[in-house]
C-alpha cells in the first residue's frame, strides 16, 4: 500500500516536473522562437495557445464521451468519475479559447465578438458542457446521475465535430483550417513547430489535471457514502 | 490598445485563469479532505 503511494507521488511529482518544462518550452517557442506574422503582426502569437487550448478542450470531451459510453456499457462508475473530472478541464480549455479569441479579433476584426458559426458553435459547447456540470451538481442518486449525464455527455459531444467543420461547411471571419486545409494554406515550419510545442504542453496541463480532478472526485464520492452510512 | 496590449492581456489572462482553477482544486480537496477524515472518525466512534 505505502509502495503505491510512493510511486503515485513520484509519478505526480514526475508529471508535474514535465508539464512545467513544456510549458516553459512553449512559452519561449512563441515569444522567441516563432516569427512574427506579415499581416498581424505580433498578435497573431495569441493563436498558439488558443489553437492548443481548442484541441485540448475537444480531447476533454473526447474523454467524457468515452467515458460516458463505457459507463453506459459497463456500469463502472470509475468511468463516470472520469467523465465527471474531463467535463470540468474540458470547459476550462473552452473558457481559454472563449477569452483569448476575442482578444484576438479585436485587433484584427475590429471587433470582440461576431454571431460568425465557429464562434457560436463554441460558445454552444461551453453552454453545453456547463449545463452537464450543472445536471451532476443538482442531480440527487449517484447511480441515476451518472445514467443521465453519460447520455448527455455522449449528445453532447455531437457539437465537437459541428464546432471543428463550422469553417469548412459555412461563410465565416475566422482563418481556414491551418494543418489540413486547403491548397495555399499552412504554415510556416517554424510556426507550425511552435504550435506542435504548445500542443503538447497543453496535452500533458490536461493529463496532470485530470489526475489532479480525479482524486478529489473520488474523495467527493467517498465523503457522500460515508455520510449516506452515518445516518443510515 | 495596441496590438502588443492585447497580446500581452491574453497571455495574462490564460495564467489567471489556469492559477484560479488550480488553487480552487486545491482548496476544494484540502476542505473534502477534512470532511471524510472527520466522518470516517465519527463512524468509527459509532461502530
Amino acid at each position: 500500500m505505502r509502495n503505491a503511494e510512493a510511486r503515485t507521488r513520484i509519478f505526480d511529482g514526475a508529471l508535474w516536473a514535465v508539464t512545467s518544462l513544456a510549458i516553459a518550452a512553449a512559452l519561449y517557442a512563441v515569444f522567441l522562437y516563432a516569427p512574427t506574422e506579415r499581416t498581424m503582426g505580433d498578435v497573431q502569437r495569441i493563436f498558439y495557445f488558443h489553437v492548443a487550448s481548442a484541441w485540448v478542450a475537444f480531447l476533454a470531451f473526447f474523454v467524457v464521451f468515452l467515458a460516458s459510453v463505457l459507463y453506459l456499457a459497463t456500469r463502472n462508475l470509475q468511468h463516470d468519475l472520469i467523465a465527471a473530472s474531463s467535463a470540468e478541464i474540458g470547459v476550462l480549455f473552452t473558457t481559454l479559447v472563449l477569452i483569448t479569441g476575442p482578444l484576438w479579433a479585436k485587433p484584427v476584426w475590429n471587433t470582440y465578438w461576431t454571431w460568425d458559426p465557429r464562434l457560436t458553435t463554441t460558445l454552444v459547447l461551453w453552454l453545453i458542457y456547463i449545463a452537464y456540470l450543472m445536471l451532476r451538481a443538482f442531480a440527487g442518486e449517484e447511480e441515476k446521475t451518472a445514467r443521465f449525464a453519460a447520455v448527455f455527455g455522449i449528445i453532447g459531444f455531437l457539437d465537437v465535430p459541428i464546432v471543428y467543420f463550422s469553417i469548412r461547411l459555412w461563410r465565416t471571419l475566422h482563418p481556414k483550417p491551418v494543418i489540413g486545409g486547403s491548397e495555399g494554406s499552412g504554415l510556416h515550419p517554424t510556426m507550425l513547430i511552435t504550435l506542435l510545442v504548445s500542443l503538447i504542453a497543453f496535452a500533458l496541463l490536461y493529463a496532470t489535471l485530470l489526475r489532479l480532478r480525479v482524486r478529489l472526485e473520488r474523495a467527493r464520492r467517498e465523503v457522500r457514502r460515508a455520510r449516506l452510512a452515518l445516518n443510515a | 490598445m495596441s496590438k502588443l496590449g492585447f497580446l500581452f492581456t491574453a497571455y495574462l489572462l490564460i495564467w489567471i485563469v489556469l492559477a484560479g482553477y488550480l488553487l480552487s482544486l486545491f482548496t476544494r480537496q484540502r476542505r473534502i479532505d477534512r470532511e471524510l477524515l472527520n466522518l470516517q472518525e465519527q463512524l468509527k466512534r459509532r461502530s
